[in-house]
């Protein structure tokens, strides 16, 4: 009779998950098709869902290169893809490793204006970006730094920074005080505590942080764009935009790009969701 | 386990310095890079700047704010954002709370799917504006055809075109882009639930409700709460979707107050005006992070 009942939860269960992944799939696939298809396909009414001749044209000119000497967004492509993993990589590292000590403070230690730092930290999410960039501008071009990658590192660290600092005091605070209660009893420091117990504990978190550093600075947009101008710096956010030229939006050709651009954040995800899962090693306050 | 030999230098002991020492280097970062563009755009809100006058910079002390809050565009805006926000952040988390759930269970292919959640939010803001735009599209879109094809619909709506269809289009765009947020922060911080809890209570007869409400719910609210603000004040910057997707339209629907902002500034270059939109916006978002906090407080003391 039990069994009865679990095979109607496991049904329910898949279910659940096959609505999820067509929920998550349908639009991207949409867009994936629409990569592949030719103009002709998109404007037909009623809508061909599959194109009848597959169109390989853009992929090949993002990989290829193409013979005629024109520059297209198409071409710049790969240097765009190289510049964004850079930046989004050194990002997340330097913001992972300067933000969570930050967090650290903030939940273990006690000290006055906590709460008024905490605010402070948190002030440049609060901003919306419009307010802050043309000053940014200046500063970053009296520094001589426009067209760098080091530029929108900086700028993206800025805004990332706090954001992590928020997260891993969330996480932080959800680790039991007694486990470094224990170990401190047992003669450990204090930065004993933070190495040996509180990271290992907190590796979802860093997970779940890093991944958000590492998107956020991928997709950013509006600092990218203004901060930079030439192929040195330019994110791939930026090279997409540029697909909408005066004659209009060349949707397949984004659509081929998009497509591209969104494959490292997602192999990412699937990379670090190993780590997110990592649960609490057991018994370890009782031990 | 753990042993006398983890030490490091015990001055470190102190809390005070070492706060000071591990939150240094952030707050150098931080305001080192935007302490300086802030206090010129906040000096910029108190003048009457706009780029179109020659000699409109001077100081005009808080006749900006006054005069936005006196503002029925700047109101509807802001009316029109809070509804934008309040369904969006109750919609996500909800639907994140569910699916994190969900993921938290053993499946098949739980590995893949735990990936594939990201991709929205993985999709560039152009690349995902873009495409639901294409989607909504009157002539082409794919819904349109979809539900035609599917006999639901009898003609082509024009989604992004109707005041009241365009809000909600903008809206479910939004949710399908960020949920994974939502789903990744309470997944992680549903991994921080000793797994012997949930074994004891189920020994002693817990319902899987019961377990929800008694096991999970208290531990996740930390996590909860946060996901909650974070989402708030992304929801209130929202812009990237606004701007491809429906510009502002149609008559101003979904013109919300990051809209509104960009309009004053780089449309009407009312640059004084609209620094003092943007530090509006800003210090509701303190609000908020200040509710938060103390929310926060509240429930860390229990």
């Amino acid at each position: 009779m039990t069994n009865k009942k679990n095979r109607w939860k496991i049904v329910l269960l898949y279910l659940a998950v096959i609505i999820l992944v067509i929920a998550i799939l349908a639009p991207y696939s949409w867009l994936v098709i629409s990569s592949l298809s030719y103009r002709v396909d998109l404007t037909s009414v009623p809508l061909h869902w599959l194109p009848e001749k597959v169109n390989l044209e853009n992929y090949k000119e993002i990989f290829l290169g193409n013979e005629n000497g024109m520059s297209s967004p198409n071409k710049d492509l790969p240097k765009g893809l190289f510049n964004s993993l850079f930046i989004a990589g050194t990002v997340t590292l330097f913001c992972l490793l300067v933000g969570s000590l930050a967090a650290y403070a903030f939940t273990r230690l006690g000290f006055r204006g906590k709460s008024s730092l905490f605010l402070l930290i948190l002030a440049p999410q609060f901003i919306p970006i419009i307010a802050v960039i043309i000053p940014l501008y200046m500063v970053i071009r009296s520094l001589g730094l426009l067209n760098t990658r080091l530029a929108l590192i900086i700028a993206n660290c800025s805004f990332v920074l706090p954001l992590i600092v928020l997260l891993m005091s969330g996480f932080f605070s959800s680790v039991p005080k007694d486990l470094e209660e224990a170990a401190r009893i047992d003669g450990c420091s204090r930065f004993g505590t933070i190495f040996r117990i509180i990271l290992p504990l907190s590796t979802p978190g860093l997970a779940a942080s890093g991944l958000f550093a590492f998107i956020i600075s991928w997709n950013e947009f509006f600092a990218a764009f203004i901060l930079s101008s030439t192929m040195r710096s330019k994110t791939i956010s930026v090279l997409i935009s540029e697909y909408s030229s005066k004659v209009g939006v060349d949707y397949v050709a984004m659509a081929a790009a998009g497509v591209i651009a969104s494959l490292p954040p997602v192999i990412m995800a699937i990379i670090f969701q190993k780590y997110i899962v990592q649960g609490l090693t057991a018994g370890s306050i009782k031990g | 386990m753990i042993g006398k030999n983890c030490g490091f230098k015990s001055f470190l002991d102190d809390p005070k310095k070492l706060a000071l020492l591990l939150i240094f280097p952030a707050v150098l970062l931080i305001f080192g890079v935007l302490i300086f563009p802030m206090f010129i755009s906040l000096g910029m809100s108190f003048t009457g700047l706009k780029l179109t006058v020659p000699s409109s910079n001077y100081f005009i002390g808080l006749q900006n704010y006054i005069k936005a809050l006196g503002n029925p565009a700047f109101w509807a805006a802001f009316r029109r954002t809070g509804y934008f926000a309040l369904i969006t952040v109750g919609v996500e988390v909800t639907l994140g709370l569910a699916i994190a759930l969900l993921l938290n269970q053993k499946f098949v292919g739980r590995r893949f799917v735990r990936g594939l959640v990201m991709l929205p939010w993985a999709l560039p803001y152009v690349v995902c504006a873009m495409m639901w735009k294409w989607i909504f599209d009157a002539n082409y879109g794919a819904l349109n055809a979809l539900l035609t094809q599917m006999g639901l619909l009898d003609n082509y709506i024009i989604w992004l075109g109707r005041p009241s269809t365009a809000m909600h289009a903008v809206i479910l765009a939004n949710i399908w882009k960020e949920t994974p947020v939502a789903i990744i922060l309470i997944l992680a911080g549903l991994q921080s639930i000793p797994k012997e809890l949930y074994e004891a209570s189920r020994v002693a007869g817990a319902t899987w409700w019961q377990q929800f409400k008694f096991i999970t719910l208290p531990i996740l609210k930390p996590v909860l709460l946060m996901t909650i603000m974070l989402k708030i004040i992304w929801a209130l910057k929202e812009f990237d979707l606004i701007y491809v997707m429906t510009r502002g339209g149609p008559a101003n629907a979904t013109n919300l107050l990051s809209f509104h902002i960009y309009q004053n500034t780089f449309k009407f270059l009312k640059f004084g005006y609209g620094s003092a939109l943007a530090y509006i916006l800003a210090i509701t978002s303190v609000l908020i992070a200040l509710v938060y906090l103390k929310v926060n407080k509240s429930s860390e003391d229990m």
